[in-house]
Formats: structure tokens, C-alpha cells, sequence
């Protein structure tokens, strides 16, 4: 199982990388679909089925098409992709890569490290996720409802607009 | 080792056993819309015309396989295996007899509506790389099309997890023996059956390729065997939806005891994937505002609708 993890991982860790270096959009979008894939496998071997299957679901399956549907429809061509060349320079990519060498090398050292314990500890199936979003976390639940209420009123609220009957015979000023 | 060895056996038979049903699903189509309207359809070669399929592979084998010089190329060449790669994946869960299946995932249903939620990607990915005004115009049809419809097929299923008490689709078919599905939750059955069809972009919901529109929609630049496999994903695609459906609402495998189980589960499947072959030779193409309106104010409230009564039901039950 652990050379699984292991592989996993650096496909992760690849994938993300691409994402931030590809100078194409629809090409890093879809780095990070493979990353968000790569990741619910993770999931899978931490012993959480319920949260990987979500990930592709909601994730993979509807956010990254969201994502690459609206990228579609921008049209980008290739002067972005120069645009996007030119803005990534030494000096953008410096700083963040140093803070998360750091990160990593501490993640390193804490797997590294005798005390460290075995990944996988118990299996959270979908009952397990149940039970704890409905008993002790059931205040958050409801929060995050009516957030979600409040969003969709929003949207429905933007998204309303006058019918306008267009025909090549009204003149634009007839059109309501 | 053996056991390794018995997996890689099954699937190499499921994987051969589909891709043929997959490939004489078009004779079957063919044959079956020149019977409902008085046609003769493919007769010629072989015994009642049998053979076009081999005629047919082969003619798409030996078709020029061209790559326009406008496309992302890699894209482009990607974009037609997704969707067979992920139809096919999702077979894997589908139990076929008690002991016939490849995994008996404890989330089995979510990694069905997780495949076909990736299967999107090959439409949109396939129509934007096409470069082309219709390709494009099919593949943000059908991304729409496919998201929407994904949600209410996810819902319609909730209800019969709260019955079986599982994710996992064995339990599911097990929970049928005194009563399937199709009778105490015979909404979710209309839901996900319309759901289906959508997924799957066949007729009457085959809005992304509309060809008196479109040309062929996100599909209209490819040829050869690329063209080939948005085809065979398509016929994999109405044998997977009629096997899900099978699963979950016709009991499975379950039947009365003159047939072997597999058996009675291929006799279903058969039946609905002639349903699906019934519903394209019947039904008029509606406009794609109209199947968005469908969708997000018929069939969500029905939806959720469906699943609050079967909640309230087992809740009275079990008190």
C-alpha cells in the first residue's frame, strides 16, 4: 500500500506543478483535474471512500467543468499564452516556492520520524461522515444551509430578467 | 496469485463481452428502427445482415484518420477515449450474478455517478479542441446538459439508499427480494431513466450533436477510429445506464428460480437497452431552452420532492 501512497503522491505533486507552469488555460485546467483525481485516490487509501468519491463528484465532475466551460467560452488565444510567459518570472515564483519547501521539509521530517504513526487508522465511510455532520457538527450543517439559501436567492435574483421577444421584423425601440 | 489471476480473467471477459455487445448494439439499432418503420434495414450481409458490423469496423479502421491542423493535438487525440475509458470503468461496480463482478465497492453507486460525471469531459474537451464554431457550440450544450441532468440523477438515487441502508450495490440488489425498487420508488425510476438519457446524449436529448444544427456537434471534426470510439462509447453508454437501471430498480440478477441469475440479468438489460432503441425511433428533438427548463423546474422539485417522502415514510416506519 505504501508504494501506492508514494506514487500517488509525486503524480499529485507533478500535476500541481503543471498547473501553475502550463501557459495554456484549458492545458492547466486540466493538470488540475488530474491533480483533484490523484488526490481522491489519496482519500481512497487514507481509508475515507465517501470523501474520494466526493471529490470526483463535486470537484472533478462539476467545479473543473464549470471551470474549463466558462475558459471556453473566453476564447483565449495565443496572446495569452504570451501574456501569461511574460508575467511568470523568477521573481513571482520565488517566494512561494521557498515558504513551501519549507512546509515540505518539515512534512519530511514529521513522516520521517519514528513517532510517526501508521496512515491508515480506521475506515470513514459514508455512515461514519453521517453521524458526525448530523449529531455533533449539526450547527455548522444548518449555517452552511442557509449560506447556501442565500446564494441561491442571489442568483436567482441576478439571473431574472425581462423576456424579450426579438424578431427581425420589430424595430429595437418596439422590443420591450 | 490465483485470486490476482481470477481478476484480470473477469475482466478481460466483461471487457470483451461489452465491446462486442457495444459493436453489434448498432446492427441491433439499425435493425430495430427499420422494423418499427416498415423498412427492411441491413439485410445483406451475412444471416438477417449480421455481418454489417464487420463491414463497418473495418470501413472505420481503414478510413483516413485526420487531425485538423487547427486542433490541439493532444487534446484532440485524448478527448474520444475518455469517454470510453469511463463508461468502462463504471461497469466495474455493476454486479452481474452473485459472485459475477469485478469490484464490490462499499461506495459502488457514488463511483458510478463519479465516472459519469468525469465522462463529461470527453465533450467538452473533444468540441473545444475541434476548434471549430459547431464543435464548440455542441460541447458548451452538451457540458450544460450533462451537469445539470447529473444532479438530478444523484438525487433520484438518494431515495433508494435510504431504503437498501447502502452505497454498496450488491446490498442494493439484496435489499429487492421481497419487492424491487421499480414499485416503491417508482418516481426516482422516471427521474433517473430521463436522467439517463440525458448522460448518455441519445435521442431525444441528443441536443450536443443535433445534426440539422450542428453538422455533428462536438464530433464534427473527427474521423476514422476517434469517431469510432465517441460511437462505441455511446452504444457502452445505453448498455451501462439499462444495467444500472436493471440494478437498481428491476432487481438485478433476482428472478424466478428456471433461470440462472445472469441470465435474468441480461434478459433486463436487453429489454431496456430496446427501450432506449424505441424511445429514438419515437421521439420528436426538443429545443435546448426547453430541455434546460425540463430539467431544472420539472424534474429538480420532483426530485427532492421524492426524496422528502421517502424520508418521512421511513421515519414513520421505524418508530
Amino acid at each position: 500500500m505504501d508504494i501506492i501512497f508514494y506514487i500517488t503522491a509525486f503524480v499529485t505533486l507533478v500535476s500541481t506543478l503543471m498547473v501553475i507552469t502550463r501557459h495554456n488555460p484549458v492545458h492547466a485546467l486540466l493538470y488540475l483535474v488530474i491533480s483533484l483525481l490523484s488526490l481522491s485516490v489519496i482519500f481512497f487509501l487514507l481509508g475515507a471512500p465517501f470523501a474520494a468519491m466526493l471529490e470526483i463528484i463535486i470537484y472533478a465532475g462539476a467545479i473543473m467543468v464549470l471551470f474549463i466551460f466558462v475558459i471556453m467560452l473566453l476564447n483565449l488565444g495565443k496572446e495569452t499564452a504570451i501574456q501569461e510567459k511574460e508575467w511568470l518570472k523568477p521573481k513571482v515564483w520565488i517566494g512561494p516556492t521557498v515558504l513551501s519547501a519549507i512546509l515540505f521539509a518539515e512534512l519530511f521530517y514529521l513522516i520521517s520520524s519514528p513517532s510517526a504513526t501508521y496512515l491508515v487508522q480506521q475506515t470513514v465511510d459514508a455512515k461514519t461522515v453521517a453521524i458526525s455532520l448530523f449529531r455533533p457538527y449539526l450547527i455548522g450543517v444548518e449555517l452552511a444551509a442557509m449560506l447556501l439559501m442565500a446564494g441561491v436567492v442571489g442568483a436567482a435574483h441576478i439571473g431574472q430578467h425581462k423576456k424579450t421577444t426579438l424578431h427581425r421584423f420589430l424595430k429595437e425601440e418596439e422590443v420591450l | 496469485m490465483s485470486t490476482v489471476l481470477g481478476y484480470i480473467l473477469m475482466i478481460a471477459i466483461v471487457l470483451f463481452a461489452l465491446t462486442t455487445i457495444a459493436a453489434w448494439l448498432i446492427w441491433l439499432e439499425r435493425r430495430m428502427l427499420a422494423v418499427w418503420q416498415n423498412r427492411c434495414g441491413p439485410n445483406r450481409a451475412g444471416p438477417f445482415g449480421l455481418f454489417i458490423v464487420i463491414a463497418d469496423t473495418i470501413k472505420l479502421f481503414f478510413k483516413e484518420d485526420w487531425i485538423p491542423p487547427f486542433a490541439d493535438k493532444t487534446i484532440f487525440v485524448i478527448a474520444p477515449a475518455i469517454v470510453a475509458a469511463t463508461v468502462l470503468m463504471s461497469f466495474v461496480v455493476i454486479p452481474y450474478a452473485p459472485g459475477i463482478l469485478i469490484a464490490d465497492l462499499n461506495v459502488g453507486l457514488l463511483f458510478f455517478l463519479a465516472m459519469s460525471s468525469i465522462g463529461v469531459y470527453s465533450i467538452v474537451l473533444g468540441g473545444w479542441a475541434s476548434n471549430n464554431k459547431y464543435s464548440l457550440l455542441g460541447a458548451l450544450r452538451g457540458a450544460a446538459q450533462m451537469i445539470s441532468y447529473e444532479v438530478f440523477m444523484g438525487l433520484s438515487l438518494m431515495g433508494i439508499v435510504m431504503m437498501s441502508g447502502s452505497f454498496r450495490l450488491t446490498d442494493i440488489v439484496m435489499a429487492q427480494q421481497d419487492c424491487w425498487f421499480i414499485i416503491t420508488q417508482p418516481v426516482a425510476f422516471v427521474v433517473f431513466m430521463i436522467a439517463g438519457i440525458a448522460e448518455t446524449h441519445r435521442l431525444p436529448f441528443d441536443i450536443p450533436e443535433a445534426e440539422s444544427e450542428l453538422v455533428a456537434g462536438f464530433h464534427s471534426e473527427y474521423s476514422g477510429m476517434k469517431f469510432g470510439m465517441f460511437f462505441i462509447g455511446e452504444y457502452l453508454g445505453i448498455t451501462l445506464i439499462s444495467a444500472m437501471v436493471v440494478t437498481l430498480f428491476f432487481g438485478g440478477w433476482l428472478g424466478p428460480g428456471f433461470l440462472p441469475p445472469l441470465i435474468w440479468f441480461i434478459l433486463k438489460t436487453f429489454v431496456f437497452i430496446l427501450f432506449f432503441i424505441l424511445l429514438r425511433a419515437s421521439l420528436p428533438r426538443p429545443r435546448y431552452d426547453q430541455l434546460m427548463e425540463y430539467g431544472w423546474k420539472i424534474l429538480l422539485p420532483v426530485a427532492l420532492l421524492n426524496l422528502l417522502i421517502t424520508g418521512a415514510i421511513l421515519l414513520m416506519m421505524n418508530k
